[in-house]
């Protein structure tokens, strides 16, 4: 066989293109298979390196502002003292080495029609296929008196970095025989049984160093992820249930969401009417999807993405794929192994798409663990397959850990969280 | 350049998968579900535990254990076991009943090829030094290679992340989890003459083999 080199190749599959040579087989190899990520969280991240591992012929570009990445996963042990944030920061060498082009700007717009992708600093960047991974943005609208600039002093910590400091100073400062109040937000939300895992690692910190205080979450839910295993948890550390409970968690049935706060008193208004004053204030409000795919036109009326769900094509416009806590993946929840566990299959469809194939059998699994206090972790977890209609991610198997595990498997669940979060890391970061 | 050449084959691979999609009813539920595509590839599949166990199942640790580069057969043994519950575990036992006989077959051969990496980890060095003769004497006929072999059911325990060691030695001993007869009578003979403290030498002398 007569050896061709890349460029005599490329020269050769041109001059066919440019003649309309129609049947070469090979044409579709020369072609340009160029793809624009917008994010570098575990959606985007995830997806541009598996486009280079499925296909290293892709010209990949990531844009994302932000120089690192604070995983929220494990931002709750930063909260608790147990972590420190550098121990959930990445940055994005990992990447550059697996040859993406890693730029850092803001995207502010996405032209589906020219297939272009425009930045803050004035940058345009065109694709053949692009995959917009944002993540969540608030609905500050629907609490009064909060708002972005509140967040400065009541912190939501709903996206890692900067408000997870904020909040952890304000723990640590804050006197024993404190309240903390956690607002939780309403379905659908990043993080299913996060502020659960919130309220009981925030008690374990309590509980070493300052035992007198209280904390209470007001939920607009009338019930929660994992509340079983949460409320067994709790009722085993922190007194749930007891008249010395360093937890209480009230829910719809109390009418106890929130509906107005005032920031300057850190104190909180609840649907019934219960006016409650707070020494640390954490308010997670309701969720969309990351702005970006509200400017870009990829959200409906529901706020979030509506894809298809072996592709994660946008059913809104052609060549824009949507991934991670931004999309509707019926079915799944709004977690970074989903995140993760979409990339993948996102990345081998557009990978087979940019290539002249059909998109090939998807495989998808989620799992989240909650560590609930020192030795006491639990998981959720579950294998799913596409339904052939496309109309939703079907569990095939999962659940919840057993209520009644030996107390060595809730302590094993601990090590095995720790080990999923590097092992996660570093699928979604490489290094 | 071997890069490329195992990308080309990914590739082939996902086509292959994409040959093979085909319906097949849900067998899991019992109750009629909604048809479910199945076929997907060994890479999509492997994929979708490497977010737990690692890329290319090499485990960052501490407790996940390695999968990549353990002998096919033994990894067909864990995920059945798992599924059954035979094989006590904290999640595997949930996620192993979400794949078919065949889907695991294509898992444990995927695994098989990857290249074993040991964990890097600290160990105790004195006991490591104890260890090492008593792995020899116990356990060598069957983990042959220092513990090294990933053949004939057996799997690599040299390299391993040392907690998974302790915890699957607990289950082990405590009846969790069956030992083959002869395991047990060579487990047995090792705890009989040096006691925990000589099961733990044996476990760091794997850990520290790197
Ligand atoms: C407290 C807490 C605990 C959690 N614990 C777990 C857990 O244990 N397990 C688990 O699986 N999940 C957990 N999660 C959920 C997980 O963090 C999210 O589901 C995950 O981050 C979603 O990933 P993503 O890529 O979709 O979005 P994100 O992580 O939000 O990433 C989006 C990225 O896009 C960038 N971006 C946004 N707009 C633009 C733009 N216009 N241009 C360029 N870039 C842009 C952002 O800067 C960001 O880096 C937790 C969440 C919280 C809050
Ligand atoms: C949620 C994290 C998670 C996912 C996802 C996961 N595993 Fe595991 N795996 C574990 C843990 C934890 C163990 C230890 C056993 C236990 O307690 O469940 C384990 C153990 C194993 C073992 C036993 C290894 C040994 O040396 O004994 C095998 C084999 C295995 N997993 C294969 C897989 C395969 C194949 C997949 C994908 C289909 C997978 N795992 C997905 C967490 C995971
Ligand atoms: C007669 C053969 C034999 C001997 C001797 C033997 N083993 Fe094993 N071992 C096995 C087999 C086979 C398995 C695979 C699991 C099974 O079949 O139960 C295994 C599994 C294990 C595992 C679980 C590893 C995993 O990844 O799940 C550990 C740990 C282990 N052996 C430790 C030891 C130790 C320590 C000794 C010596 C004291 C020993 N074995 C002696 C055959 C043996």
């Amino acid at each position: 066989m007569t050896k061709v080199n890349r460029r005599t190749f490329i020269q050769a599959t041109g001059v066919a293109a440019a003649a309309g040579v129609a049947g070469m087989p090979n044409v579709v190899l020369g072609a340009s298979k160029k793809v624009v990520v917008v994010g570098g969280g575990p959606g985007g991240a995830t997806c541009a390196r598996y486009l280079k591992i499925f296909d290293p012929g892709i010209d990949v570009t990531l844009i994302e502002p932000n120089q690192h990445y604070h995983t929220c996963f494990m931002s709750n042990e930063v909260l608790a003292g147990k972590r420190t944030i550098e121990q959930i920061r990445f940055g994005y060498d990992g990447l550059k080495k697996a040859g993406i082009n890693v730029v850092h700007d803001m995207v502010t717009a996405i032209d589906p029609e020219k297939k272009v992708v425009k930045t803050a600093g004035g940058k345009d960047f065109a694709y053949d296929r692009c995959v917009v991974a944002p993540g969540i943005d608030f609905r500050y609208e629907t609490i009064e008196g909060y708002d972005e600039a509140a967040t400065k002093t009541v912190p939501h910590a709903w996206k890692a970095g900067e408000q997870t400091v904020t909040l952890r100073k304000q723990l640590e400062a804050m006197k024993d025989g404190g309240l903390f109040v956690l607002c939780a937000p309403p379905n659908p939300y990043r993080c299913p049984p996060g502020p659960y895992e919130r309220a009981s690692l925030i008690a374990n910190y309590f509980k070493k160093h300052k035992p007198k205080s209280k904390i209470i979450i007001l939920d607009p839910k009338p019930k929660f992820s994992k509340q079983g295993l949460f409320k067994a948890a709790w009722k085993k550390f922190y007194g749930f249930g007891s008249d010395n409970a360093m937890i209480e968690w009230r829910g719809a049935q109390e009418e106890a969401g929130v509906v107005s706060v005032d920031v300057a008193s850190k104190t909180v208004t609840t649907r019934f009417g219960d006016k409650i004053k707070a020494d640390v204030l954490n308010v997670v409000p309701a969720q969309k999807a990351g702005k970006i795919a509200h400017v870009a036109g990829l959200t409906n009326d529901s706020g979030w993405c509506p894809v298809n769900l072996h592709t994660f094509e946008s059913t809104i416009h052609k060549g824009i794929h949507v991934i991670g806590d931004a999309s509707i993946a019926k079915g799944m929840p709004k977690s970074g192994y989903a995140a993760n566990s979409e990339a993948k299959v996102c990345a081998a469809s557009v990978a087979a798409l940019l290539n002249g194939k059909e998109p090939p059998a998807p495989a998808y699994v989620n799992t989240c663990y909650s560590i609930a206090a020192d030795d006491w972790g639990f998981s959720v977890a579950a294998v799913y397959k596409l339904a052939r209609d496309g109309s939703k991610i079907m569990k095939v198997s999962g659940g919840l850990t057993p209520g009644d595990a030996p107390a060595e498997y809730y302590k094993r669940e601990v090590f095995y969280a720790h080990s999923w979060y590097n092992n996660i890391t570093r699928d979604i970061f490489g290094g | 350049m071997p890069g490329r050449r195992k990308h080309t084959l990914l590739l082939a691979g996902l086509a292959l998968a994409l040959a093979t999609v085909s319906a097949e009813a849900d067998s899991h539920g019992g109750k009629k579900k909604p048809e479910l595509i199945s076929g997907a590839s060994a890479e999509m599949l492997a994929a979708q535990c490497d977010g737990c166990h690692g890329p290319n199942g090499a485990s960052g640790g501490p407790a996940i254990p390695n999968i990549g580069g353990h002998d096919a057969e033994f990894l067909m043994e864990q995920m059945k076991g798992f599924a059954s519950g035979e094989i006590p575990s904290t999640i595997m036992g949930r996620i192993a009943k979400g794949y078919t006989d065949d889907e695991i077959k294509r898992l444990a051969a995927h695994y098989a090829k990857q290249k074993w990496v040991p964990a890097k980890q600290k160990f105790d060095a004195g006991l490591a030094k104890m260890g090492a003769p008593l792995a020899e004497k116990y356990c060598e006929k069957c983990h042959e290679d220092g513990g090294r072999k990933a053949d004939e059911g057996i799997p690599v325990l040299a390299g391993q992340w040392l907690p998974y060691l302790h915890f699957t030695m607990a289950d082990f001993i405590s009846g969790k989890r069956e030992m083959t007869k002869k395991m047990k009578k060579r487990v047995n003979k090792l705890m009989k003459s040096k006691g925990e403290k000589g099961l733990n030498a044996v476990l760091e002398f794997y850990a520290s083999q790197q």
